[in-house]
């Protein structure tokens, strides 16, 4: 649905994007991450055709977003990270004014600024003026422009900023209703949100790209061993040389209250380690997975820990 | 067509909803009040003192005495009071970053421009229609000719027109309104009064400066001469103008 291939942005001397690849599938919602002045609303600014790039293809829905920049136009919402608000309209003429310039067509553009408002729970402001309304409202009137005229491609830049917890979550899954019907790209620091919503990653750094793929197939290549934290009723370091004679694990360790236990991947030894400490009756408080979270991906991808 | 109908409407809608509109209106048509009486009291003055002598009575004439140099005096305020109204009309969007929704959107640079161009000339037509209240005046207690004043007034539309324009490209260079209103007026004051060196220079110089400024084209329209190629002049400075802001915010996405 969205190509993007060998891209390049240059502020002056400034080499904002550089040569960026990525893919995104039909209907899936990718996360775009990376530090501050990585790159990221650059990326988003040409894909929506508000910059040109100085080199490279991005294609949308299969329209080349520098031949065909109206076609694309046409078939994207984006929301910037300046919510792009006039504070002397009111909600409803506001996103009148923008069904208007998103070509839909006057019988229907009603029927698209109700449809819009009843998504984004706006119902309660539509009258007020933009000015007068709350962070909260804001963000989501900038998120009804652009859903206004249905839009298979979303651009959605740092949609849950400055929002509180309770409307976090009622963006995300805002969001997360939106999948299928719509691609979408959205650009985040909230680590979780991308575990949450999103179904794969880009991270870039400096304007290059530093890993791409779905959360699974990055964890995986970035990760040597699989392994489980347990927790006992009680612990004791006798216990570490126990757990080494289970045949499949390579290291022992104790960590915070409890022991960490790795194996090589592939394998999985949960099994027997259960069964070792149950026949023994240690009492198991808690066995988690050490798999790798999304901060240590992302730290461990930035930093460049790893040779993707 | 409609998408330059949907931006001027909401233009529209914000000159009338925020006080700019209400505030250079009012300041306009004060000061156009302002010197249309003093230009009536004036004229009548002289009628009377001409009224002791027929012959000269037959001379005197409203067009000539009060018409003309109450256009004069009209594009003189136009002058300072343009560039306050044409100054937000991209500046603004940019500060906001609502730029940002109009590029993004299915319509073109041009539609936008002049969407927003059509807007504040709409503000300008108010702005002649009401000091029209004025000329009816004239109407009801004497009888000017009605040619040369709609002339005249068409001169003016004309010339509010071509300040706009260069008004317009003005706001499209800054994000800071001041500074887009600032270079609008020395711009428009300059290109008002470079006739005025035409005296010292000689040859071709004096006729490009000449054809160059403001004055000497609007002159012939006050006094209800209708040159096409005064015409030619206005509309080709608009289309200039408007030329230059869409090639700004062209190069903009460029840079």
């Amino acid at each position: 649905m969205i190509e993007v291939e060998h891209l390049f942005k240059k502020y002056g001397d400034l080499l904002a994007v550089h040569d960026l690849s990525f893919s995104v599938k039909k209907g899936q919602i990718w996360g775009l991450l990376g530090p501050n002045a990585a790159g990221k609303t650059t990326t988003m600014r040409i894909l929506t055709g508000y910059l040109s790039a100085t080199d490279g293809k991005a294609t949308v829905a299969g329209y080349d977003v520098f031949e065909q920049p109206n076609k694309v136009k046409r078939i994207m919402g984006y929301l910037p990270e300046n919510v792009p608000l006039y504070p002397e309209m009111t909600v409803q003429s506001f996103l009148h004014f923008v069904a208007e310039i998103k070509q839909i067509p006057a019988s229907t553009r009603k029927e698209a600024v109700e449809k819009s408002i009843s998504l984004s729970t706006l119902e309660p402001v539509r009258g007020r003026l933009i000015k007068n309304i709350s962070r909260g409202f804001k963000q989501r009137v900038g998120i009804a422009q652009a859903l206004i005229h249905d839009p298979q491609v979303l651009i959605l830049d740092e949609p849950t900023i400055g929002l509180d917890p309770a409307q976090i979550i009622e963006i995300r899954q805002l969001i997360k209703n939106l999948k299928g019907d719509h691609t979408i790209i959205l650009s985040t620091h909230i680590l979780a949100e991308v575990t949450q919503t999103c179904d794969g990653v880009v991270i870039i750094n400096e304007g290059k790209l530093m890993a791409a793929g779905s959360l699974e197939e990055l964890t995986a290549s970035l990760q040597e061993k699989d392994g489980v934290f347990i927790r006992l009723r009680e612990g004791g370091k006798e216990k570490v040389e126990h757990f080494q004679n289970i045949p499949g694990v390579d290291k022992v360790s104790i960590r915070d209250d409890g022991f960490s236990i790795e194996w090589t991947k592939g394998k999985d030894s949960r099994d027997d380690i259960t069964r070792y400490i149950v026949e023994r009756n240690w009492g198991l408080l808690e066995m988690r997975s050490l798999a790798m979270d999304i901060e240590e991906l992302y730290l461990r991808v930035i930093t460049g820990e790893t040779e993707q | 067509m409609s998408n330059i109908w949907a931006v001027c409407k909401k233009e529209i809608k914000t000159y009338f909803t925020s006080p700019i509109a209400y505030v250079t209106i009012t300041v306009f048509l004060v000061l156009a009040g302002f010197f249309f009486q003093n230009l009536i009291l004036w004229f009548n003055q002289y009628s009377m003192q001409m009224a002791q002598n027929p012959s000269y009575l037959q001379q005197i004439n409203i067009n000539q005495m009060v018409f003309s140099p109450l256009f004069h005096n009209i594009s003189l305020i136009l002058l300072f009071i343009i560039p306050f109204l044409t100054m937000r009309l991209f500046s603004e969007e940019m500060k906001r970053k609502t730029d940002e929704l109009l590029y993004t959107s299915p319509i073109s640079v041009k539609q936008i421009i002049l969407g927003k161009y059509f807007a504040s000339l709409f503000v300008l037509l108010v702005m002649l229609l009401l000091t029209g209240i004025l000329s009816m005046l004239t109407f009801v207690y004497g009888n000017p000719e009605v040619k040369p004043i709609l002339i005249g007034y068409l001169g003016l539309f004309l010339m509010g027109a071509t300040f706009m324009a260069i008004g317009t490209f003005y706001s499209s260079l800054t994000e800071n309104q001041v500074v887009s209103a600032a270079l609008a007026l020395g711009t428009l004051l300059l290109l008002f009064v470079l006739n005025w060196a035409s005296q010292f220079i000689q040859g071709i110089w004096k006729d490009v400066l000449n054809y160059v400024s403001f004055s000497q084209h609007f002159d012939n329209m006050t006094k209800g001469i209708l040159d096409t190629a005064d015409l030619v002049y206005y509309i080709s400075f608009i289309f200039l103008g408007l030329f230059l802001a869409h090639s700004v915010i062209l190069s903009r996405r460029w840079r």
